[in-house]
């Protein structure tokens, strides 16, 4: 299993790691049986997700993809992050290897988690806008009683 | 800086094994079946070697040697060829632990849905098999108990002898995968117990794709690889003899220095282990005092271990992790968690592992790094914000 080079720079070097302390909104996916915790903050002014940050425990691919994700919604409108998909966090990373989708999934999820805080603080039903967050999409059926 | 400690996984090829193997790939090409010089040249090193080995690991007779194709060719021979022996004198129970390799573990599974039944027992916190656990589990109706020696993430080097004697006393046959304790701590088959063994030569500056089954005499194992008369017409296939001289030359080099290494081993593990205890939330993992010398195994909580090793491998740390991420499943290691490690942490751990060829140096670069990136690691994870103040 390698990582393309893409993957490597975004893990070695992060962007937008860290946290926003006056965020609008937080979400966060995964579960730390499976290895893999991400969490977002967003800023948002007006329609547009003006600042984002990422703390993400997990493997390489895990980081690569909160980073990559960060990158991908900073300055477009929440519309935009909206449609962002797990498949285009990948290809913009060159790829990964087919054992780590889930960690692509994860950081679509995590985006759309932290927008669905965002619409709950503004009293907003985030549902219909954001659709349901699915925690922990991969079934890694390891057949251990933590996860069964 | 360049630092290889994942000798667990493999060794780099000593230049004097290389030296020993390189005529048998040269002039002397002759197939050992063969009658004319350089057959009979290639035959005579093929049973000077199997004599070596013999010798090396105790066993009486350099007949009960039989070279394989490496560890797992060796333990699916142990394992099938003995429990298909023994199964039409209904025998059909097999005995093993959990934290087995792979090449052990995957035959037992296939063996059950051949109508095996398979006892796996629980390994203790301290990533040891108890002997007075694998006496309980024999019954009428066991064909073989299979215990590895020392295990190959934690390191943990298991009461063999203990075990040996309590399978002998019952008349059990006891195979043990050896293949990261030979020359690594004192093996004697004889003394041990031992009626079937495992190793491979690639653990010890030897040549990948060799290895040898120690089969002691009078122990009836079906065949595996059927075909020409090689190997006393117990495994066929024409001779590795570059890799059978390579095997027993690294294993003579080896055990020869054993003893002097191990002491130098053992003080450089202490110290890695003494300062890496020092990072807040870290644990080694499996017992201390019965550990292979080069082994060191710790999980650092709050991190994940993929993470770490290709943290260590930008800074030319080459290492390894029971990380679900490193084996290209999603799970965690089997062995950590037959510790009763939870999930989270045994996402985090990190074995290096050591071996002739590493210095003190190695370690006070280790010493230096691992912290550092075991903090920047932490000072983005979620997981850790949740624990560190636990
Ligand atoms: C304990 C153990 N058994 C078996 C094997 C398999 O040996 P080989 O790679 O020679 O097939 C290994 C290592 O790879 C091992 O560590
Ligand atoms: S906890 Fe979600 S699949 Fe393992
Ligand atoms: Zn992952
Ligand atoms: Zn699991």
């Amino acid at each position: 299993m390698a990582y393309s080079e893409k993957v490597m720079d975004h893990f070695a070097n992060p962007r937008n790691v860290g946290e926003i302390p006056d965020a609008d909104g937080v979400g966060e996916v995964g579960n730390s049986k499976c290895g893999d915790i991400m969490r977002m903050y967003i800023k948002v002014e007006g329609n547009v997700i003006t600042d984002c940050k990422f703390k993400t425990f997990g493997c390489g691919a895990a980081i690569a993809t909160s980073s990559m994700a960060t990158e991908l919604i900073k300055g477009k409108t929440i519309d935009e992050a909206l449609q962002l998909t797990n498949k285009a966090v990948m290809e913009a990373l060159d790829g990964l290897p087919p054992v780590k989708v889930h960690c692509s999934v994860l950081a679509e999820q995590a985006i759309k988690a932290a927008l669905s805080d965002y619409y709950t603080r503004l009293g907003i039903d985030p549902t219909p806008i954001v659709g349901v967050i699915k925690e922990c999409d991969h079934d890694h059926g390891c057949g251990c009683d933590s996860c069964n | 800086m360049q630092i290889y400690a994942d000798n667990a996984a493999t060794t780099a090829l000593s230049p004097k094994v290389l030296e020993a193997m390189t005529p048998y790939l040269t002039e002397i090409y002759g197939n050992p079946s063969s009658l004319y010089r350089i057959g009979a040249t290639a035959k005579d090193a093929v049973e000077e070697a199997r004599q070596t080995v013999a010798n090396l690991i105790g066993a009486k007779n350099a007949n009960e040697i039989y070279f394989t194709s490496g560890g797992s060719e060796a333990d699916n021979w142990a394992i099938k060829g003995v429990c298909k022996m023994l199964k039409d004198k209904g025998k059909n129970h097999i005995i093993t632990s959990k934290f087995e390799h792979h090449a052990v573990l995957h035959v037992c599974e296939k063996l059950a849905k051949e109508g095996f039944e398979v006892t796996y027992l629980d390994v203790y916190d301290d990533g040891l098999v108890r002997a007075e656990d694998v006496k309980n589990a024999i019954r009428d109706n066991t064909a073989l108990v299979t215990i590895m020696y020392a295990n190959n993430e934690i390191g943990t080097i298991q009461p063999i002898a203990e075990i040996g004697k309590i399978c002998r006393e019952a008349g059990v046959l006891f195979h043990t995968d050896a293949v990261q304790a030979v020359c690594n701590t004192p093996i004697n088959v004889e003394e041990e117990c031992i009626d079937l063994l495992s190793l491979t030569a690639h653990k010890f500056h030897g040549p990948k794709g060799i290895g040898a089954l120690y089969i002691r005499r009078g122990v009836r194992v079906e065949t595996l690889i059927d075909g020409g008369a090689q190997e006393r017409s117990r495994r066929a296939g024409t001779e590795n003899v570059a890799g059978i001289v390579g095997l027993a030359k690294a294993m003579e080099l080896s055990i020869s220095t054993m003893q002097e290494r191990n002491q130098r081993l053992t003080k450089m593990r202490d110290r890695l282990i003494d300062g890496l205890l020092n990072i807040e939330k870290s644990r080694l993992n499996g017992s201390h005092d019965h550990r292979l010398p080069g082994n060191v195994n710790m999980c650092f909580e709050g991190i994940e271990g993929e993470s770490l090793l290709l943290s260590l491998d930008l800074k030319g740390v080459s290492a390894s992790s029971g990380s679900a991420c490193t084996s290209g499943s999603l799970d965690p290691s089997h062995v950590l968690l037959s510790l009763g490690l939870p999930h989270e942490i045994a996402h985090g751990s990190l074995r290096l592992s050591f071996s002739d060829d590493n210095t003190e140096e190695d370690i006070d670069y280790i010493l230096k790094i691992v912290p550092e990136i075991v903090a920047y690691l932490r000072s983005f994870s979620p997981l850790w914000d949740k624990i560190k103040n636990d």
